[in-house]
């Protein structure tokens, strides 16, 4: 079957239109204007991935305390990760870079904090 | 009346960048004053990633970001007053700044660098007919409500703007429960990155209507619908019959941002038409003896790491300002927006004296593919380069060496221009 | 159980409280919105009308003369800022010329000074800014520009400080005679007293026809405005009409006591007495009418737009007195414009006429001196400083654009009648009024509402009602997460 997807790699925004298999192969690939593309369109059609930045809940307070994925994760499974940052909550004192998930979803990426709570 | 050498206004990324790079360059004598109540300026609600790839080879959030920075001050033990709103300032840099610790204080400045960033156009300027009910916030402002205070302004959501504070927060909005509807851009294309439409947008399925604005407000008390219509893009008035009810409690504007240059004003320095912000030479001086200018004070950025590389450029001339190092004649040659070009920073240029690279800056008037970016001086073309796509959503950096000025006999201006 | 019952927070019953407050008597004010001022006063031209556009005999022409000189001592003893900055009702090409000699006439017969015909060069003399397709105008020295809202809070706050009690939120359901008495239905509760006054501006006509068989009807009249950035202040210095026509005195060009300035207002008859919507077609009619007298009006510089609902009344003149067949119920209706400028002499003549009646005796101790908050954004350096010394949330800068601090946010929902709403906040400071449009200072308004009234952001409004600002925590305090 025929995929079209946008290229990020410049301000182009070249349409890439692919050819996948029924396997989920890429059978080819066409539109691209350069290696960056090329690169991308691969990676995108066959296992996107995206780091995913959020908000944790500080006990005892209402201000959040802002997060990151520490490395890009299955773009499928964002909304799982989402729910897995709202069920935790975090106390004082947080610094940046502490884990608060780790290994989240079995995604080899932690959820790291981004913010600071003193 | 305290006297200070470098009195830098605002403790965003452009403050801390030029604080950082006047101490690394020597001062010791820098004061931020900075109106939050923490260091850190626009980035502490910026908590997605894509910032530092270029400055640092990393992609960070706003607030590690801002944290580079803010780490470094501290380190060098630079003084900064938050919670201070500077609400005067005279052209013989006298600043007049106010706080609950100290009241109001007055200092006497070697030189100052204005750093005070831009606010964003809200729906009044617009003149977007309707009701004036709740529930309409401009991007920005619905931004720090959600990530500083925590709090949802809304549940259905339209986005007016396709900039990418209006991206990032489709998404942002998208994550914390609420559905976002579309995004509406007047338009033909979308100022924002690539990268945003894709990972703010296509991602959740949330349609670009180009060529689009909203036409109506309903919602006597709050917002109950947006009437969206599609435009003529050459007038850009809306096609009658066209127009769609979005039902929705919560509109958010993205719709531009504008140099905040109240106190710019206050101090006599003069203000350029096309970019909103102060006119400055190579060294971001701007018309008035020692006060310089950098970040989206002086021109709107899409980058913080250019903004911080502007911010860097402006401390280490506020410091050789106040060392007197600063050897300049006269108010310099113009530098012109040519054909497809706006908003070229800096507006002036002195090629005699100049001992360090200049870097051109502006947004393309239009969007271009496979044009030349072009800079001529005393009639000869000192500069070209070819470049696939340009595009009002990016800025443009030049960047040019003394050398190749001084190769140019007879300069009386300079033009940089594109040629499509 | 009252003396006197003012149903109307507007200009006119605030003003009516306030003179009512003179005397021995005990008075209710009802404002059927979630805080005074939410009509027709927030929403109009702000301009002290000399007096030569209404028509002689009538008690519109009555009332703006009065009126009008009594401008000095009222905005002095409230603290209202006031500017006798002249208006000029220009005429732009020479068939006008006529027009503009009948209305110097006609306010001559009103009773008006100062009226005289200048030409071309005086007038570019004066307004360097003015289209130069202007032939001659109307000179009006006793013409000034006000501040409506805070004219009317002002009166409402010296009305509140001399005893007048203020139930907002309370539109009146019914007004009915029960023995010797009135008894007012109002969300309130029911309430019963001797007198009423009805100041229900746009609604007059309700309230009236419940107790009278002298009925009047209201015309509601929609007028669009646009309001330019206060870096244009001096484009213009005086008011600027046009030739006025059989809906109104058309569209003028003034600047406002806060320097920014008004293109506006259009004249629409409508339906629906709450429509305050802006229209593209009005706001289009606003601008094309506007640049006959400023050639080139900057849209770069629009901060916002409004639009205010005259209370056009079927008789063509305000209902001013005591009903015929109502006895101890006085009107005030159809009070549009020039209601503005007669408030001082309607809200006088109302008070003075109830207290007649019900034989009241004149307070000892009424204090009619109101100071308003002191605004950091008008003192020197000195003058903050000793703001701060006494009050250190002087030293919060909230509203960045106008200048407004946390100090006077607090005092404007400290004072009696004071703010509930955000809106409520940015009619008695200015905050939010400004190029940014309460963008920047919004979420800290929020805050100081909530640590003054005790509620939670989520039950902040803008104008109270539904107009909610606020949806949800994404956490809850209490330990769970509702993201």
């Amino acid at each position: 079957m025929e995929k079209e997807i946008t290229c990020i790699g410049c301000p182009m925004g070249c349409s890439i239109t692919a050819d996948i298999g029924k396997d989920g192969k890429i059978n080819s690939l066409s539109g691209y204007s350069c290696g960056v593309g090329k690169k991308y369109a691969y990676g995108e059609l066959t296992l996107p991935k995206r780091m995913v930045t959020s908000l944790v809940y500080v006990r005892g307070t209402n201000k959040p305390l802002p997060v990151k994925t520490s490395a890009p994760i299955t773009k499928s499974k964002i909304p799982e990760c989402l729910g897995a940052i709202r069920s935790v909550s975090v106390t004082a004192p947080v610094r940046v870079g502490d884990i608060i998930i780790k290994n989240v979803l079995g995604e080899d990426a932690d959820i790291v904090a981004t913010g600071e709570i003193i | 009346m305290r006297n200070v050498d470098i009195i830098i206004i605002g403790g965003g990324p452009a403050g801390l960048a030029a604080a950082v790079s006047a101490y690394e360059s020597g001062c010791r004598d820098i004061l931020i004053l900075e109106r939050e109540e923490k260091l850190g300026g626009i980035l502490k609600q910026c908590i997605h990633n894509g910032f530092g790839l270029k400055m640092f080879h990393e992609e960070l959030t706003g607030p590690e970001y801002a944290k580079k920075y803010i780490d470094k001050v501290i380190a060098y033990g630079i003084p900064y007053e938050c919670d201070t709103m500077v609400i005067g300032i005279s052209d013989d840099k006298t600043v007049t700044a106010v706080n609950r610790v100290n009241g109001v204080q007055v200092f006497k400045a070697k030189a100052v660098v204005l750093a005070m960033g831009c606010r964003e156009r809200p729906r009044g300027a617009l003149a977007i007919p309707g009701y004036r009910c709740s529930g309409i916030y401009t991007a920005g402002t619905a931004q720090r409500l959600v990530n500083l205070e925590g709090i949802m302004p809304g549940k259905k959501v339209l986005i007016l703007g396709s900039g990418d504070i209006g991206l990032i927060m489709a998404r942002r909005m998208t994550f914390m429960g609420a559905q976002v509807l579309a995004c509406v851009e007047l338009m033909p294309y979308s100022s924002g990155l690539k990268r945003n439409i894709v990972q703010c947008l296509d991602d959740f399925g949330i349609p670009l209507l180009l060529n689009h604005t909203v036409v109506d407000i309903k919602g006597r008390e709050r917002l109950e619908g947006a009437v969206v219509a599609e435009v003529d893009p050459e007038t850009k008035k809306p096609i009658p019959g066209t127009e769609q009810c979005f039902d929705c409690d919560t509109l958010l504007l993205s719709v531009g941002l504008i140099p905040e240059n109240e106190l710019t004003k206050m101090a006599g320095v003069r203000l350029s038409e096309s970019t909103k912000g102060a006119e400055v030479d190579e060294s971001l001086e701007t018309s008035a003896d020692g006060i310089f200018s950098c970040g989206n004070v002086l021109h709107v950025h899409d980058l913080v790491d250019f903004v911080s590389k502007e911010a860097e450029k402006a401390g280490a001339n506020a410091y050789r300002y106040v060392k007197g190092d600063m050897k300049k004649t006269g108010g310099g040659v113009e530098v012109k927006n040519g054909y497809g070009v706006s908003g070229t920073v800096p507006q002036f240029i002195h090629p005699e004296s100049m001992d360090e690279p200049v870097n051109f800056m502006f947004r393309p008037k239009g969007v271009y593919k496979n044009a030349e970016i072009c800079v001529e001086a005393g009639g000869q073309r000192i500069y070209s380069r070819k470049s696939r796509i340009l595009s009002p959503g990016e800025m443009v950096n030049v960047q040019l060496s003394p050398e190749v000025f001084k190769q140019v006999p007879c300069i009386e201006d300079v033009t940089v221009k594109v040629e499509a | 159980m009252f003396d006197v019952i003012i149903i109307g927070g507007g200009v006119i019953g605030c003003t009516t409280a306030r003179n009512l407050a003179r005397y021995d008597l005990n008075v209710a004010l009802l404002e059927k919105a979630s805080d005074i001022c939410e009509g027709q006063s927030k929403a109009n031209t702000a301009i002290v009308h000399g007096g030569y556009d209404a028509k002689p005999h009538t008690l519109k022409a009555k009332y703006n003369v009065t009126g009008n000189g009594m401008f000095d001592k009222v905005c002095s003893e409230l603290d209202v800022p006031l500017k006798w900055n002249t208006s000029l009702v220009a005429a732009f090409s020479e068939s006008g010329i006529p027009k503009l000699e009948e209305l110097k006439h006609q306010g001559e017969v009103n009773g008006v000074h100062g009226l005289s015909i200048i030409g071309r060069d005086e007038i570019i003399r004066r307004e360097p800014n003015i289209s130069r397709s202007v032939c001659a105008a109307l000179l009006v020295t006793n013409g000034g520009i006000v501040c409506p809202y805070e004219l009317t809070i002002a009166n409402a706050e010296n009305a509140a400080e001399n005893g007048v009690r203020f139930y907002r939120n309370a539109p009146v359901t019914k007004v009915e005679k029960d023995g010797g008495q009135w008894r007012v239905q109002s969300g309130a509760g029911t309430f019963t007293s001797r007198a009423v006054i009805n100041c229900a501006g746009l609604y007059s006509d309700v309230i009236n026809n419940m107790v009278s068989e002298n009925k009047f009807h209201i015309k509601p009249r929609r007028g669009e405005y646009y309001i330019i950035d206060k870096s244009y202040a001096g484009t213009f210095n005086a008011s600027i009409f046009q030739l006025p026509t059989k809906m109104g005195k058309g569209i003028l060009v003034t600047p406002t006591v806060d320097g920014t300035l008004l293109v506006g207002p259009t004249a629409e008859d409508i339906d629906d007495r709450d429509d305050t919507r802006t229209t593209s077609g009005g706001l289009a009619k606003a601008l094309k009418f506007g640049s006959a007298t400023w050639e080139h009006i900057p849209m770069r510089d629009v901060i916002t737009t409004f639009a205010g609902i005259r209370a056009h009344c079927d008789r063509d003149d305000f209902v001013i007195g005591e009903a015929q067949d109502a006895p101890l119920f006085f009107n005030a209706g159809g009070v549009e414009s020039p209601g503005l400028t007669s408030s001082p002499a309607i809200g006088e003549y109302l008070a003075d006429s109830a207290a007649e009646k019900l034989g009241a005796k004149a307070k000892k101790n009424f204090n009619p001196i109101r100071k308003s908050i002191p605004k950091f954004r008008e003192m020197t350096d000195r003058e903050r400083a000793q703001a701060i010394a006494s009050d250190p949330d002087y030293a919060k800068i909230v509203c960045r654009c106008e200048t407004v601090t946390e100090a006077e946010i607090r005092a404007s929902i400290r004072r009696p009648v004071g703010a509930r709403t955000i809106d409520g906040i940015k009619r008695r400071t200015r905050a939010g009024m400004g190029r940014c449009q309460a963008g920047f200072c919004t979420p800290a308004t929020i805050k100081i509402l909530c640590e003054e009234l005790g509620i939670s952001p989520l039950e902040v409004t803008k104008f109270g009602g539904k107009s909610k600002m606020l949806d949800r925590y994404l956490f809850d305090k209490g330990g769970g997460n509702h993201a």
